[in-house]
């Protein structure tokens, strides 16, 4: 962040909003270095797990993130978040762990759901807790912020998952100051939310701040689409319109990415990140409500996959 | 722009939840989505109106039971402040959740019902406040409707509480009259009470100077982790990653590395934006010391003349978070700034009750929401301050080492 000193814009000795945060991250990213002995940071290239890699590489620094990054990859992915996955974690110099949605139907782990242009959504989390149990993470990063959901609004910043990868929110760790708990049982494993104070406002102003690359479906392009349950999905090889659903050009962008089969488009000029960050501050729609499919099963339905083991 | 994090702890009826969301609402923090969702839940229940509580109710048991049973953080800002708001529910059952959201906070709100005045929860509410040493606590007199706006409840209210609070350790006591559901003096100024010349609720937020609730005294750098990269382009570098947790780190700085003793030099504070010419709390920073010592995790760096108390035998206040009860001979994991170590429970001296502030000293035993003050014997010694100097340094957790559940949360006492 090109900040002059520390704190330049606010009294002395203290830190701006955005540079107590970020410190609060990486202390939080140093601790399950220090107490894990088998962390992966998941990725998907979408901003905020762009962001969280930014601050790992931050905590280590001028040594490099001792752990690896994991993509869960659905086969429904936008081509263009693949290619910027790749070349993300190439220049941090991290290894790369893909599990593959695709190889847990192959295998039998899970069958795809019927009907036309399935979600892979639901089936991820086989494929994520497998993962784990292979390659015996122990603790598990992810970009899940509290602002984002109302059941992630309780999460802890440490998030107990028991061996079946459950997670209880009736029964969740007091969570005090900063002194995380993050004791296990083999088998057992810790989620952990280093991103769990921000709001997707914070993450765009910081993408700003620090000059952070993102894949370029977050600006505004021109993408042939159509609406379906009042959402813009883009016409792909994943996704069809039905008989009655007409496709149309339009001017979009994308404020989450997830798959190409439940993330919605929303009508954007916004070009550069500037314009984001004064379209995310004026808008009256959360990036979930606005755009993806998967919350909208029902009013508890975040809460319902992650018991289950969900991100 | 700053970070303000609050408390708020309260029940169904005392207007927590109207006085939330209306915070939320006038900064354009609840989304019309979110409105919708709430609008549908509150219909498909036959409420009367939109129940604001289901904004933080997150939980389908919380939806199912009307009641909030765990720490909500909820996220606000206006162009002079960014606010991390932990709401927890108040009953005395939840006095652990209360704790928890008061262990970060720089502010607590206590909300009183005009009607009613203070309660046994207001005292509770205060006493868990002072114990944290939360540095900020505003009490908002709420319900001023519905009392007429009478400023002889308020002031009668004013001095009860007052009177409660100089028995408590609280460094700043403000209160505000408020119609949480009117909107009288949350983000306006309320013209329905001119006799009150002070802030409205929002602008005493704003501007309430935090800055120097901070210790930046005593220099104290726990190590977190050791930074020695194995490329060869930075093969030498050895420097030590931490928080700042009190004081100020310059370069030059002459220091002490404790456990050891042994006194080095500060050569550098690094950062991946770059090098920075102070580091104070609550900075992530890595620093190089001149001299090649053997430092590692939970070794703390601090100045010659200004040392943490260093020892086994400690004394603390306790907050109790767990089923099985705590007493004398328990083994427990303890968890203090970078180190866990192990701790055996001496005795239990008295047990506090959280809203009469009675002390019982023939109590042996803490239960579930209990405080108290425990004396505990430790493996290892600790590099500590009392929690009164430093929140950092002066707290710790203790887990199970059975279930390895968080089981207590406790504040050192000191000599100071």
């Amino acid at each position: 962040m090109d900040r002059g000193r520390p704190g330049a814009g606010t009294g002395r000795y203290q830190l701006s909003q955005l540079e107590n945060i970020e410190a609060e991250s990486i202390h939080i990213i140093r601790e399950v270095a220090a107490e894990f002995e088998r962390p992966v940071l998941l990725f998907s290239g979408g901003k905020d797990s762009v962001v969280m890699l930014r601050l790992a590489q931050k905590a280590f620094w001028p040594g490099r993130i001792p752990f690896p990054v994991m993509h869960i990859d659905t086969g429904q992915n936008f081509p263009e978040v693949l290619e910027f996955r790749d070349r993300c974690v190439a220049e941090v110099g991290a290894t790369l762990v893909v599990a593959s949605v695709q190889d847990s139907i192959d295998a039998g782990r899970v069958a795809e759901e019927p009907g036309p242009n399935p979600s892979r959504n639901r089936l991820q989390t086989r494929t994520l807790l497998d993962a784990i149990t292979e390659h015996r993470f122990d603790a598990v990063f992810g970009g899940a912020r509290r602002d984002e959901e109302k059941a992630r609004a309780k999460e802890r910043v440490f998030s107990f998952r028991d061996e079946f990868g459950q997670w209880d929110p009736k029964n969740q760790r007091p969570e005090l100051w900063s002194l995380f708990n993050g004791r296990h049982r083999a088998g057992e494993h810790i989620r952990v939310f280093p991103l769990s104070d921000w709001t997707e406002l914070d993450i765009w102003q910081y993408v700003a701040d620090e000059g952070i690359d993102l894949p370029s479906i977050y600006y505004s392009h021109r993408r042939r689409v159509f609406r379906r349950d009042g959402m813009l999905l883009s016409v792909g090889p994943h996704v069809a319109p039905g008989g009655d659903e007409e496709v149309f050009e339009a001017t979009v962008r994308y404020r989450t990415v997830g798959d190409m089969t439940c993330t919605g488009a929303v009508e954007s000029v916004a070009v550069s990140v500037e314009d984001i960050v004064a379209e995310v501050a004026a808008t009256r729609l959360t990036e979930r409500g606005a755009t993806r499919a998967d919350d909208r099963v029902s009013e508890a339905a975040m809460e319902d996959r992650k018991r289950v083991g969900y991100f | 722009m700053e970070l303000l994090r609050l408390a708020t702890a309260g029940s169904v009826d005392d207007g927590k939840s109207t006085l939330i969301g209306r915070l939320l609402y006038d900064s354009k923090a609840i989304f019309e989505d979110q409105l919708e969702s709430m609008e549908r839940v509150s219909r498909q229940r036959g409420d009367e109106y939109t129940d604001l509580a289901l904004l933080t109710d997150g939980l389908r048991a919380e939806r199912e039971q009307g009641i909030t049973i765990d720490v909500a953080y909820r996220y606000f800002a206006t162009p002079v402040r960014k606010f991390i708001i932990a709401d927890t529910p108040g009953h005395i059952q939840y006095t652990r959740n209360m704790v928890t959201g008061n262990s970060m906070a720089d502010l607590t709100v206590v909300l009183v019902d005009a009607r009613k005045g203070i309660v046994e929860q207001t005292r509770r509410h205060a006493f868990l406040a002072s114990l944290l040493k939360v540095p900020h606590l505003l009490v908002c007199v709420n319900k001023m409707d519905l009392v007429d706006y009478d400023q002889s409840v308020f002031n009668a209210i004013r001095e009860e509480f007052s009177g409660f609070a100089s028995r408590l350790d609280v460094a700043d006591l403000s209160f505000i009259p408020i119609s949480a559901l009117e909107g009288d003096n949350v983000v306006q100024r309320s013209v329905n009470m001119p006799w009150y010349e002070g802030a409205s609720l929002l602008h005493h937020l704003e501007q309430v100077y935090i800055a120097s609730d901070r210790n930046l005294i005593d220099a104290r750098f726990p190590v977190q982790w050791v930074v020695r990269p194995q490329a060869t382009s930075s093969r030498d570098y050895r420097g030590y990653a931490g928080r700042v947790d009190g004081g100020v780190f310059r370069p030059g700085d002459e220091v002490i590395v404790l456990p050891s003793g042994l006194s080095a030099t500060v050569a550098g504070i690094d950062t991946f934006d770059g090098p920075v010419d102070e580091a104070f709390p609550p900075m992530s920073v890595t620093m190089r010391l001149n001299e090649d010592i053997d430092v590692s995790r939970g070794d703390v760096l601090c100045r010659p003349h200004n040392r943490p108390t260093v020892g086994q035998d400690l004394e603390a206040m306790v907050c109790w978070m767990t089923q099985r009860p705590l007493q004398t001979g328990d083994f427990l994991a303890l968890k203090h700034t970078t180190r866990w170590v192990r701790a055996v429970v001496r005795d239990v001296q008295y047990r506090i009750d959280v809203n009469t502030l009675h002390r019982d000293p023939s109590a042996a035993t803490l239960g579930l929401n209990d405080v108290g003050r425990v004396r505990f014997r430790v493996t290892q010694p600790l590099f500590y301050d009392s929690y009164r100097r430093n929140r950092q340094t002066g707290s710790f957790i203790l887990a199970s080492e059975d279930t390895n559940v968080t089981a207590g949360a406790g504040m050192l006492l000191g000599t100071d």
